[in-house]
């Protein structure tokens, strides 16, 4: 698999352009390069969070207080929330491998607007400050949790106004990005390109740059409405002012809900490639999956009421939401079993990004057929605001989004770099992080359903030993997260030379040099053959 | 991937249009006069969607860009009809 000798050809890496050193990456219109300073302002703010995330876990492993009060507890859930989901997992996948490899694989030599995507990334950065520093300006740190439910959020003596702009500002990055991907996706495929030979990650890129475009500008209008309340004693929300808090509720779930499609359907893109490449065969359904791509973007802008069941919304709506809700598990059902017969009868290869990838589908399994229950009103009503809440999430966010995003740098990580990591190592890895995730969130279903609450600081005597093990979970997943990274960050310059194709993959960027030279391709393909095509040995 | 043609509007149709969003602008200020009761915001908004369509039309050229494009913005426009409507809907109900 590995050469002896370096690649030949200059590649992104060494391109520097116009400038040199550190400003030849900050100034740089490369979308690869965009696409790493992505990835590594991601990872920086990913092991921010995940260490809070351990620290409300140690807080948990017992009862009572034991490293931090009540309302640290608080802050500490907000800024992890609102990191996790503002910072990594909206952006995460499609501003990472959808800016590196979605002109790539199209054909193309760069996305259509690269100085707006160069901005995207220092709005993000400005926006991801901000919401950092909003723990430790003003008031202390904001409480209300990365939801921002009025009439607290308008009330909070915390520095809520700095998470909301903070929230506000990631927003416009998110809605350029969308639409850089868009005018790319429609204006710049390769010849021959047409809409059903585009591989399937730019598919899933498509559907969500919509969700991208369409939605965030409500929250980005939500979030300044509560700013107005706050700051003008306007009365949109609170009802002592003639507002309405369920009107804050509709606004931030007309959002929030299409924005987890956001975060999994670019996860659903990457693993759609990995299956085919690791099985040596064309994906089972490729119609079908583009299309649900679509249809779950589509039918997730009509879901958002299950958020809000024993909030007081009307018998119908409640009725119409939960309808809605287990209509879009239809597309996601297509997808899972599209990709399980894509490995049937293939020859499969267990390298780490199939791994990850199949585990993708088994974390991403339990989080949907949980995501049923808590669809279902007579069940909602039992489990709404319990941790069976956060373990659905969880395995819905971290077990598809993380995992898909552990999947796809693994897959594209000879391509990125031009070097292999220690495979070995990778699957140990693997193991660690599969094993750590479901001892740390699985028990949160169990005790969730006997009826602990989410957001609270300390519990009864009977959810101690569920929140034990739930800890020691959370201290084997972050083992495996270290692992992982420390394989990933040292081979990046000392792993072996990768050849240009490792893993055999037959969508556009394995056809070109790695790491790839900074126009991606000499010539513009033209594109005859549908993208999945395998040829046998023998051909 | 085609390219629309490069369309210069006159100064007589953009005058025309203008004077067509001043006056929808008044009628929007002139119905607050009237209580519509619970279709009031219905009201506004429709005003405010002709107002949109006018500019998206003429001012943004929509009228001589490629059927794709005018069934992606129909396609927004609905999308955000329907997402109001429901709320409303909830609104009415409840």
């Amino acid at each position: 698999m590995d050469q002896t000798n370096k690649y030949t050809h200059t590649s992104y890496l060494e391109n520097e352009g116009r400038f040199k050193g550190i400003l030849s990456w900050l100034l740089s219109t490369d979308h690869k390069r965009i696409g790493l300073l992505y990835m590594n302002t991601i990872i920086v703010f990913f092991l921010v969070a995940a260490v809070l995330g351990l620290l409300m876990r140690i807080e948990k492993m017992a009862p009572g207080a034991d490293i931090m009060d009540a309302q640290t507890y608080n802050g500490v859930f907000t800024i992890h929330g609102i990191i996790m989901i503002f910072i990594i997992v909206i952006p995460g996948l499609a501003a990472v491998f959808g800016n590196f490899f979605l002109p790539i694989m199209i054909g193309a030599k760069d996305v259509a607007f690269p100085k707006l995507n160069l901005l995207s990334w220092y709005i993000y950065v400005i926006g991801a400050i901000m919401g950092v520093l909003s723990q430790f300006v003003g008031g202390g740190a904001p409480d209300t949790g990365w939801t921002f439910y009025v009439p607290y959020s308008a009330e909070s003596a915390t520095n809520v106004l700095f998470a909301l702009t903070a929230a506000f500002i990631l927003g416009f990055s998110s809605i350029l990005t969308g639409l850089n991907f868009i005018v790319t996706i429609h204006r710049m495929r390769a010849p021959g390109m047409g809409w059903f030979k585009m591989p399937l990650f730019p598919w899933s890129l498509y559907a969500t740059a919509w969700i991208q475009v369409l939605a965030t500008p409500i929250i980005g209008i939500t979030l300044l409405l509560v700013i107005a309340e706050r700051t003008l004693n306007i009365g949109f929300f609170d009802p002592a002012l003639g507002g309405d808090p369920l009107l804050f509720q509709h606004l931030f779930w007309i959002y929030s809900h299409p924005a987890v499609y956001v975060m999994i359907l670019p996860a659903m893109g990457v693993v759609t490639e990995i299956f085919p490449t690791f099985s040596q065969k064309p994906v089972f359904g490729y119609t079908a999956i583009a299309i649900s791509s679509l249809a779950i973007a589509l039918v997730g802008y009509f879901v958002w009421g299950h958020h809000m069941f024993t909030s007081g919304i009307s018998y119908w709506s409640r009725w119409f939401f939960s309808f809605l809700t287990f209509i879009v598990a239809v597309p996601s059902a297509i997808k899972v079993f599209n990709w399980v017969s894509t490995m049937y009868g293939g020859s499969i290869d267990l390298k780490p990004p199939l791994l990850y990838a199949i585990s993708f589908i088994f974390l991403f399994m339990i989080g949907g057929f949980t995501g049923l229950a808590l669809g279902s009103l007579a069940t909602n009503v039992h489990l709404h605001d319990t941790s069976f809440v956060v373990a659905h999430f969880h395995y819905i966010i971290f077990g598809g989004m993380g995992f898909a995003f552990f999947a796809g740098i693994h897959y594209w990580f000879p391509k990125m770099y031009g070097r292999m990591y220690n495979i070995k190592l990778a699957n140990i890895a693997w193991g660690i992080l599969f094993v750590g995730f479901n001892v740390l969130y699985f028990p949160l279903f169990i005790i969730g359903l006997q009826g602990m609450p989410r957001r609270y600081f300390d519990y009864l005597p009977q959810f101690e030993t569920g929140h034990f093990v739930s800890s020691i979970g959370a201290f084997i997943l972050f083992a495996g997260l270290i692992l992982m990274l420390y394989n990933l960050v040292r081979s990046r310059r000392k792993g072996p030379w990768a050849t240009a194709n490792p893993w055999k993959g037959v969508t556009l960027e394995w056809q070109i040099e790695s790491p790839p030279t900074h126009e991606n391709f000499e010539t513009i393909p033209e594109i005859k053959h549908p993208p999945y095509l395998f040829k046998k040995e023998n051909d | 991937m085609e390219k629309p043609g490069h369309h210069i509007l006159s100064y007589n149709s953009l005058l025309g249009v203008l004077v067509a969003l001043l006056s929808l602008t008044a009628l929007s200020v002139w119905i607050t006069n009237f209580n519509f009761g619970t279709l009031s915001v219905g009201v506004a908004l429709l005003v405010a969607a002709i107002k949109g369509a006018t500019v998206l039309t003429y001012f943004m050229h929509l009228k001589f860009e490629s059927r794709i494009l005018k069934l992606m913005v129909g396609g927004v426009f609905l999308l955000f009809a329907l997402v109001i409507i429901i709320t409303f809907i909830d609104y009415l109900l409840r």
